[in-house]
């Protein structure tokens, strides 16, 4: 039985088992790979997107659960020619090494900032220590996060 | 390699290479042999002039054959095309390039040969410049031990200044004025008279143009491009999750692989049962590959679910089955007959030393890699042709190994080389590459994506080496006049260069690398390493050698510091005359503010001198309700000439964390002759909660350029211990803290 949503605003129908994880439906059903596998168990925050606005582990996330929900990945976040205010803060603040992480990163701040336009700096320490990063970009995740909101806050 | 390593480490060639000489002169000469390797494959209307270089209507297109796994190497290299060549920063694109040998890497041998990285003597220089010529002849293109920089400062430089000049002469021709009439800016060659002539429209042109002389380099102080911090290639792609590493390939056809094979690693698969997961819908193949199988499936999600429904016999290990039987065999290496080297030995520490002296043991457990992005490739085997899409650190010996495995031709193999997921060491290793071909073989015309799982990923590894050091020092009064330090692990080069499929004869430097050439005059002073049987699969994990003997060497500094009653950083100083040296721990003092605390908290000083780099890091924690809390930490670097400032930084940060990721909570433990851990929740690293403020600084006084990618990892480790023993007085001598502290 195809399973209907709303993927970065288009809608999809996915003849995939309602067990399969949302990140594999997006990956490989949907070739979205901007969405990342790190760990499969929800201990690396890789693979972080929107549902209806809230910030899931898409590898914990069936896809049987998001039936009619609204989902928005890395790419649909903003694009190269138009950034979200997350990704202009990264791109300025020069914050990827590698990058893999960084899609769940920009997902989980991004979640953050809709919710809490004025985070104090613990409280992003606690919105972002789910995400894993072995490059190391913490330092300057911290201070993309704090150049967003100022982003956000102008607009 | 086995000639060539024989040679690095006894040092007697120096007398034929000095009549070579070095890489400045050496560029156009000795590129020739391999060819430029461009010239084969370029579509219509593209030129290349040399094997960095190439232009197509568009512009020019610089390659940087050094593997891209977050360093920012891509960036810099183009950038030291560009400021020769005069393109516009704008413009520029770059690619990673074929695989081949004309990309070789000198520079990573340096490390290998038997002097200090603080002897710049005639005879040093000499052996270091002739390296050039072997890892030519060797061909092998690797991304590792921070050499990218050093080996390519020279000659992609020389490669933008060769091009820049035969693209002047070609316009010179064509305009029939003289070359120093014209100028370049901007991706063109200006005329006298203003007219502004795009190097895509002269290429054809300059590609014909022989030199007559090698170009001239232009000096640091008119550089526009070098020196800055320059706004990195890859970032747009990154922030947007447009960027396409290995594991994100999509071809019209595609199948999706993953693997299980032994845990307990080398040990082959006795039998398995895949009835069940044959059943599975979607599952498609399952292939035999080395000492395991491999599941191919219509989506990544059911091959993993196919190859959990699989039962397993897998043979023992080889290698002692649990992680004390090999702490006991490391223990029992500390013999003659296990002596690998005695890379120093300066006065008589055997006539000083008594029982009675100071000792210490220490220990480090085996680190996995960890990078974010588990194992992966792609290939396809189609029409006699095999491509291979990967993230690797040494992609010219892809070419023999996949050879090997199809019968092929080399030159029927072409290896695409992606953006990667993290690599700190883990992608020069050869098992994916294997598995990935093995199954395109057996997937004929079909492309195949493989992808690990995070626990196949944590449980086969060459991990960083498991070790112990043992360390005798005498104080007399407030000096340290006997230094005995001993380091046991198995290693590196045997067992990684092994799975190559090379043997190296004589000592390996990596199990004393961080320890025997540090700048510290010790009147009685020994570093001597021992070579512990080969155990469990090791590798190069970021810094290599110096992860581990900078966590013994400077944790036992700072024990002989405490007990003279000196403070640890006067302490370093009062034998330390290296001046590049000298001035890093002076910058990172004052940085941190060294000798005053703050109530409640303490900091820890620790310095390594590790791929040519001085380094001092100083680490402050305090004592919260939750526990140990870093609150703060600096670091110093000198790497002769700061290429991009920015990019420098973020690679000391980046470095750091990797170490304090290891020290707080790093360890792979074996049981049943297989790693017990299989994922984050059981191999934490550090949390961006956990991550002080670190600052930076990076000085220019060293003689040489250096690479920064590993050298910051070194001191994070001691430097964090010495900070808990200031604060609790508690010392720490084996690696992870968290078995014996608690951190928030």
């Amino acid at each position: 039985m195809p399973i209907t949503l709303t993927v970065n605003g288009r809608p999809e129908t996915l003849d995939l088992p309602p067990e399969m994880p949302l990140l594999w439906a997006l990956r490989d059903g949907l070739n979205l790979t901007g969405t990342k596998f790190g760990c499969g168990v929800a201990a690396c925050g890789a693979c972080t997107v929107h549902v209806d606005g809230q910030a899931v582990r898409s590898c914990q996330t069936p896809l049987g659960d998001v039936a009619g929900a609204s989902v928005t990945t890395i790419e649909g976040l903003g694009s190269p020619a138009a950034l979200h205010a997350v990704q202009a803060a990264w791109l300025e603040g020069q914050v990827a090494q590698c990058g893999y992480c960084q899609s769940g990163q920009i997902m989980q701040a991004a979640a953050l900032l809709s919710a809490n336009p004025a985070p104090t700096d613990a409280e992003i320490d606690e919105a972002m220590s789910g995400n894993l990063c072995r490059c190391g970009t913490y330092p300057r995740i911290r201070a993309a996060v704090q150049d967003a909101a100022r982003r956000l806050q102008e607009v | 390699m086995a000639r060539l390593m024989k040679i690095a480490r006894r040092g007697f060639l120096f007398g034929s290479v000095a009549l070579m000489g070095g890489v400045a002169f050496g560029w156009w000469r000795y590129a020739t042999p391999h060819g430029n390797p461009l010239e084969t494959g370029l579509a219509a209307g593209e030129v290349t002039l040399n094997p960095y270089v190439l232009i197509d209507q568009n512009g020019v297109t610089v390659i940087a054959p050094r593997a891209e796994m977050g360093q920012g190497i891509h960036t810099t290299l183009a950038a030291l095309v560009a400021e020769e060549m005069d393109l516009d920063w704008s413009d520029i694109r770059v690619l990673h390039g074929p695989a081949s040998a004309a990309y070789y890497n000198a520079a990573v041998l340096q490390e290998g040969v038997p002097f200090a990285p603080t002897d710049t003597g005639w005879l040093a220089e000499t052996v270091r410049a002739g390296m050039d010529i072997p890892a030519k002849f060797l061909g092998f293109q690797i991304t590792g031990g921070s050499s990218s920089i050093p080996d390519a400062f020279d000659k992609m430089r020389l490669a933008g200044a060769g091009a820049r000049a035969a693209l002047v002469a070609a316009a010179a021709a064509r305009l029939g004025v003289p070359g120093d009439q014209l100028s370049t800016e901007a991706g063109h060659v200006i005329a006298p008279d203003g007219t502004r002539i795009p190097y895509a429209d002269l290429a054809a042109d300059a590609a014909g143009v022989e030199l007559e002389q090698e170009p001239m380099l232009r000096p640091k102080s008119e550089w526009k491009l070098l020196g800055r911090t320059l706004p990195r290639i890859d970032m747009p792609g990154k922030v947007t999750g447009t960027t396409t590493f290995a594991i994100d390939l999509r071809l019209p056809g595609m199948r999706f692989a993953t693997v299980r094979s032994n845990p307990r690693q080398g040990a082959p698969l006795l039998s398995f049962d895949a009835s069940a997961a044959e059943a599975m819908p979607g599952v498609e193949r399952i292939i035999p590959v080395e000492n395991g199988i491999a599941v191919v499936a219509t989506n990544t999600w059911v091959a993993m679910q196919a190859a959990e429904a699989i039962t397993f016999d897998w043979a023992p290990a080889p290698y002692p089955a649990t992680s004390a039987e090999i702490d006991a065999v490391l223990a029992a290496s500390f013999t003659e007959e296990r002596r690998d080297s005695i890379n120093r030995n300066d006065g008589d520490v055997d006539a000083v030393l008594t029982e009675d002296d100071w000792q210490a043991e220490y220990s480090v457990p085996y680190l996995a890699h960890a990078t974010m992005e588990p194992m992966s490739s792609a290939a396809l085997l189609k029409d006699g042709r095999l491509t291979i899409w990967t993230g690797h650190q040494l992609p010219s010996q892809i070419l023999p190994e996949a050879a090997g495995l199809t019968g092929l031709p080399q030159e029927a193999i072409s290896v695409e080389v992606l953006p990667m997921g993290g690599g700190f060491g883990r992608r020069a290793e050869m098992d994916v590459i294997r598995q990935v071909v093995t199954i395109a073989k057996a997937m004929e015309g079909t492309p195949v994506l493989l992808t690990w799982s995070r626990e196949e990923d944590m449980t086969h590894d060459g991990y960083r080496p498991a070790a112990r050091a043992k360390v005798r020092a005498r104080l007399e009064g407030d000096r340290l006049t006997a230094f005995d330090f001993a380091t046991c692990s198995s290693s590196v080069v045997e067992s990684q260069v092994g799975r190559l499929g090379y043997s190296v004869p004589g000592p390996d430097g990596a199990i004393v690398q961080g320890a025997w050439e540090q700048p510290y005059r010790i009147t009685n002073h020994r570093v001597t390493g021992y070579r512990a049987p080969a155990m469990v699969p090791v590798g190069s994990w970021r810094s290599v050698g110096a992860s581990q003997n900078a966590f013994f060497h400077e944790t036992a500094m700072d024990e002989l510091a405490v007990k003279a009653g000196v403070d640890p950083v006067a302490f370093r100083l009062s034998m330390i005359d290296h001046a590049p040296s000298r001035a890093v721990i002076e910058a990172v003092a004052e940085m941190s503010g060294w000798g005053s605390n703050a109530p409640g908290r303490a900091k820890g000083f620790a310095f390594c001198l590790s791929f040519g780099v001085p380094c001092a890091e100083v680490i402050e924690v305090e004592e919260t309700s939750a526990g140990l809390r870093m609150t703060g930490a600096w670091a110093a670097a000198d790497v002769g000439t700061a290429l991009d400032p920015g990019n420098l930084e973020a690679q000391v940060q980046g470095a750091m964390i990797y170490g304090l990721s290891a020290a707080i909570r790093g360890e792979i433990t074996i049981a049943d002759g297989q790693a017990e851990q299989r994922n984050f929740w059981d191999y934490e690293p550090l949390r961006l909660s956990q991550c002080p403020p670190i600052a930076v600084r990076v000085l220019e006084n060293l003689g040489h350029i250096r690479g920064i990618g590993e050298p910051g990892t070194p001191p994070a480790a001691p430097a964090l211990g010495n900070a808990i023993f200031a604060l609790t007085g508690q010392r720490l001598r084996d690696l992870p803290f968290a078995r014996s502290v608690t951190f928030a």
